[in-house]
């Protein structure tokens, strides 16, 4: 077979629209492990429940934007109802018990969807304005593709402003940090936790209507992205959002060219990844507790 | 505290245990003239093709209550006893297990997928009971796996995809792509394209595989764009063949490339949606809308229309009619109960349930049967359920199906 | 009541096989007993690992693949009769063990269990794709036992009361292996690790050497499970290989209570009776043994049996 550079260029591209997705999922991961050190199993769930509220909202608006607005603020409220009522109590009990109850509320949550929305999932479609393919010099290219990497880099754009330049941004690097000296310093911790861990889930349930339009909408799909998300966040670095972004990329390109030139291995190679990354360094690109800009 | 010593305690125990496990066993004495005819029906209540699942169980309860309806055999009446496999081998095999040893099962009928049923079939071989799947599979009738008792009442991947090649080819070109799941049951597609394309020139430009259970296949997407083949074969199933479907209309493949897929679901179209779908076609072992061409579809149709409120049967449901339907006609035909006798009718068969002429092939027990052709409709739709238009119906023919010397069997008879 | 629970905690294996031996009487059907049998095993090495030495692994389900594979494909490829095929079996998990174990070992805490995914994700895909010995998707089938040989005596497989007891008397063999490990001087380091590692390290341990070890006894201990109920099945489904697997050994630790001898089998048996009974009630079983399971995470975290025995000690 004839690997000419555009035909590279194009699974390059694709790569990184792949990326994009990974890197939204992951940087909720990291933002919730950095913060709260939780291992949240449900993200997969999330990601799912992001996805059909998405659609529903989509189905009764008629309206992409709107639903695109309205479905991570509805997630995020199910993360900090999750948060203040399942997690919290959890706290201080050891890192294993957060992860083990975020794995049976995934079981929960996927059951949920099955019940609202029926076993087979909902028929999803690409909001009219960004139907079509676009002539990229390379190759045609789903004009849906292009606006997801943008959308992605505009929310790691937000996230950065909001980290770097908000008072309460400076708040949430500094509880990452020591949580301890937060508490002394009269800041209500247990809020900045409740707020981070409702940003991550909103994230998950925002990429989740994102992704909506290019994939079967179902109960299941979660699982599959829960393993892939876990992969970007420790090559990342879990707890650090440049490492999460970078690390997205990375394993979409990893993954789009490994399709490239051995189909049937894509799918081992980012486990393979995964392993080589945490035995050499295991800290990740940039991995450290707290939140690095 | 209790003055009882330990041993007598415990044998007072072990004593009213025993007796609590005999009192079953004296029930079934009792019962056992005028006992029910049961049939074991694994299928996936819960999971990814649940909704399959549930129109076979319909299908199948409508079979045994016209069956007893009509008087069953003898004043014996055929019971269903359904469970939920979850799609997963290990649970089918232990469900299998419970069916035989705990419920008496005669015969076991089911499945949907190819792993679950060659799992229960590795558990009623053992031990003798018959076996009746209604899914496909091109393993379960090889020597390997079959025995006397392995009936396969459903469409193989070679016949399916052949007969979609066969209609297909000689229309639309003879360069073509596969986009393959990754595991047997797409392998065998592969195969029973490239049979059929053999005779008619059709040339192999690339076998993509893609992991099972993919979401996202913009990643072999590019490749497929720079190939330019005249035929997109999709060789997965169900919710990999919607998201293929999906995104290969998203990158614009439809523009010059004709794509098709060896097995279209009712289910998987719904899902889809008509755009996805738009332009699609496929085989299947049956779609509701034969019944103007073929007499047995129009009766099963309205059966089922009568039982469940007008709605129509699937293609699976179908299978799961014909299953049991079968398995009861030959029970009737034996005279008798038992497996072993009921299997030597059940190859003698011929029978025509709801798609025309079929029986079963002698060396591996195959159903020989039509194959369906349909193609995605987007306009023009009556009502919901009319979502293919029939293209063409291939007439029932063993030659089609891949040899019995290939297969392993030494035995032709 | 004191008395009987000192007397069933100090002859705790054998008050354990007189249950199971008479527990098929209370289960509705015999494979429902073994399942529970073998899971149950499969809990207990596990909880080797994760209560008593206090790591979590995520990969867990690959010895009991292994386990099952190895067994499979010797008596079906290889014609072994089936002892030895089950001696194949635990052997290669316990090469699986060490080979995980030791590149595991060198991370820590949540890096650990990250790793044990990974590593157990490999082994999955390596099965998935050696379709010519596993069969793939399809899993490996053919494994068949009619009957079973011991010194002249003919037993039928296929009989469940049977095979239940067959498959008792090596899950009893195990249980007792077990309960000498942790009796032992080295179960006692063992706990010492799970409680500060750097401390043991101080007091002179090799915490590197005894985390592999327990890892590879832990394998082994897996792998005979996966070894019987490759007997069990007749088959070898590709899911042994899945990380879900390995996340229902946590489930069912944590359900019974982690660190305790009994618990796992406790919370085996409630784990996979819950989702037999809940199946014939609803279709949604998946959010009540979700929910079940949270419910425990945050109110009972010592588990069932776990709860039981603090509670019998508080007593004292």
């Amino acid at each position: 077979m004839e690997i000419t550079p555009s035909l590279l260029a194009l699974q390059l591209v694709t790569g990184i629209a792949l990326g994009a997705v990974y890197a939204l999922l992951a940087i909720g991961l990291s933002l919730i492990f950095g913060m709260l050190t939780v291992v949240n199993f449900a993200h997969g769930a999330f990601f799912m429940v992001g996805a059909f509220i998405g659609l529903y909202f989509m189905g009764l608006t008629g309206n992409f934007w709107f639903s695109l607005v309205l479905t991570p603020l509805v997630v995020g409220a199910l993360g900090l109802v999750t948060e203040r009522f399942l997690v919290r109590p959890l706290y201080g009990r050891g890192i294993d018990y957060p992860l083990l109850l975020t794995f049976g509320l995934s079981w929960v949550l996927i059951e949920a969807m099955r019940v609202m929305f029926g076993i087979e999932g909902l028929p999803s479609s690409t909001p009219p304005e960004l139907r079509g393919a676009v002539d990229l010099g390379i190759g045609f290219f789903p004009k849906y593709r292009l606006f997801l990497i943008f959308a992605t880099a505009v929310v790691v754009l937000a996230l950065w402003l909001f980290l770097e330049k908000t008072r309460y941004g400076l708040i949430v690097r500094a509880g990452s940090r020591d949580g301890e000296i937060c508490k002394v310093l009269g800041i209500d911790i247990a809020r900045v936790w409740l707020v981070v861990f409702g940003i991550g889930t909103a994230i998950a349930g925002l990429s989740g209507v994102l992704a909506a339009p290019t994939r079967a909408v179902n109960p299941e799909m979660g699982i599959h992205v829960l393993a892939e998300s876990f992969v970007v966040t420790v090559v990342g670095g879990m707890g650090s959002l440049p490492g999460a972004v970078l690390a997205g990329l990375l394993v979409g390109i990893v993954f789009s060219l490994t399709s490239l030139f051995a189909p049937d291995l894509a799918e081992l190679s980012i486990f393979v990844l995964m392993a080589v990354v945490l035995l050499l360094r295991p800290q990740g690109f940039f991995g450290k507790q707290g939140l690095m800009s | 505290m209790s003055h009882t010593p330990a041993n007598l305690r415990r044998r007072r125990i072990v004593m009213a245990g025993t007796a609590v496990a005999a009192a079953p066993a004296l029930f079934n004495i009792a019962r056992a003239q005028g006992a029910a005819i049961k049939i074991g029906f694994p299928v996936p209540l819960t999971g990814a093709f649940s909704a399959e699942a549930q129109d076979q169980v319909r299908a199948a309860e409508l079979a045994v209550k016209e069956w007893n309806a009509a008087g069953g055999h003898k004043g014996q009446m055929a019971e269903l006893l359904v469970r939920d496999d979850k799609l997963n081998p290990g649970e089918a095999a232990t469900r299998t297990l419970e069916l035989i040893e705990k419920d008496k099962v005669n015969f076991v009928v089911g499945s949907l997928s190819a792993a679950t049923q060659l799992s229960i079939n590795a558990v009623t071989k053992e031990r003798k009971v018959l076996f009746n799947s209604i899914s496909q599979s091109d393993t379960i009738n090889e020597a390997k796996d079959w025995s006397l008792y392995t009936f396969h009442e459903a469409l193989n991947p070679h016949l399916t995809a052949g007969a979609v090649g066969r209609y297909a080819f000689p229309k639309f070109g003879k360069k073509v792509v596969y986009l393959t799941a990754d595991y047997a049951y797409g392998h065998e597609m592969v195969r029973g394209f490239q049979r059929a394309g053999a005779g008619l020139g059709v040339q192999t430009l690339a076998d993509i595989r893609h992991p099972l259970g993919a979401a996202d296949y913009s990643a072999f997407l590019p490749r497929i764009q720079a190939l330019k083949p005249d035929i997109l074969v999709l060789c997965n199933f169900g919710r990999d063949l919607v998201n293929s479907a999906k995104q290969a209309t998203d990158f614009g493949l439809k523009q010059g490339t004709k794509i098709i897929a060896p097995v279209l679901l009712y289910t998987s179209r719904q899902a889809g949606g008509a755009d996805a779908f738009e332009g699609i076609l496929g085989g299947t072992s049956y779609y509701w809308g034969m019944e103007d061409k073929i007499p047995s579809a129009k009766k099963f149709n309205d059966a089922f229309r009568k039982a469940y409120n007008g709605s129509v049967p699937s293609d699976y449901g179908a299978l799961g009619y014909a299953g049991i339907r079968s398995v009861l006609q030959a029970v009737k035909d034996a005279d008798a109960t038992d497996s072993t006798r009921v299997s030597i009718a059940l190859r003698q068969l011929k029978y025509d349930w709801y798609k025309g002429p079929q029986f079963y092939r002698k060396c591996d027990h195959q159903s020989v049967q039509s194959v369906v052709i349909v193609e995605s409709k987007s306009k023009n739709m009556k009502d919901k359920n009319d979502v293919f238009n029939v293209l063409a119906i291939e007439a029932a023919d063993e030659k089609n199906l891949r040899t019995c010397e290939e297969m392993g069997h030494k035995v032709t008879t | 009541m004191r008395q009987a629970f000192e007397f069933v905690r100090r002859h705790r294996v054998a008050a354990v096989i007189a249950f199971l031996m008479v527990f098929p009487l209370l289960m509705p059907y015999h494979a429902l007993a073994i399942n529970i049998l073998l899971f149950g095993l499969f809990a207990v090495g596990f909880n080797l690992l994760f209560g008593y030495t206090g790591l979590l692994s995520f990969g867990h389900a690959a010895f009991l693949g292994v386990g099952s594979y190895l067994t499979g494909i010797a008596m079906v490829h290889g014609g072994w009769p089936w002892w030895a095929a089950v001696v194949l079996g635990v052997a290669c998990a316990g090469v699986a063990g060490l080979a995980i174990g030791f590149l595991a070992i060198r991370t820590r805490g949540i890096y650990f269990s990250m790793v044990t995914l990974a590593l157990g994700q490999i082994v999955y895909y390596a099965f998935y794709k050696a379709e010519r010995w596993t069969g793939g998707e399809n899993g490996l089938r053919g494994i068949q036992v009619p009957a079973v040989e011991i010194g002249g005596l003919r037993l039928d497989f296929l009989n469940p009361v049977t095979k239940y007891y067959v498959i008792l008397a090596f899950v009893a063999l195990a249980l007792w292996f077990v309960s000498r490990i942790l009796a032992s001087p080295f179960g006692a380091v063992i706990e010492a690790v799970r409680e500060n590692d750097r401390r043991a390290a101080a007091c002179g341990y090799d915490v590197a050497r005894t985390k592999l070890l327990v890892f590879v006894l832990s394998a082994l201990i897996c792998g005979l499970a996966g070894a019987l109920r490759a007997l069990h099945l007749s088959i070898v489904p590709i899911d042994s290989l899945h990380y879900l697997l390995s996340g229902q050994a946590v489930m069912m630790c944590l359900l019974g209570g982690m660190g305790t001898f009994f618990g796992p089998f406790v919370g085996a048996g409630v784990f996979l009776t819950l989702e037999d009974v809940v199946t014939v009630f609803t279709k949604h079983w998946m959010a009540v043994v979700g929910g079940v399971f949270m419910f425990f995470v945050l109110f009972f975290p010592s588990g069932i049996w776990g709860t039981l025995v603090k509670r019998m000690e508080r007593v004292r």
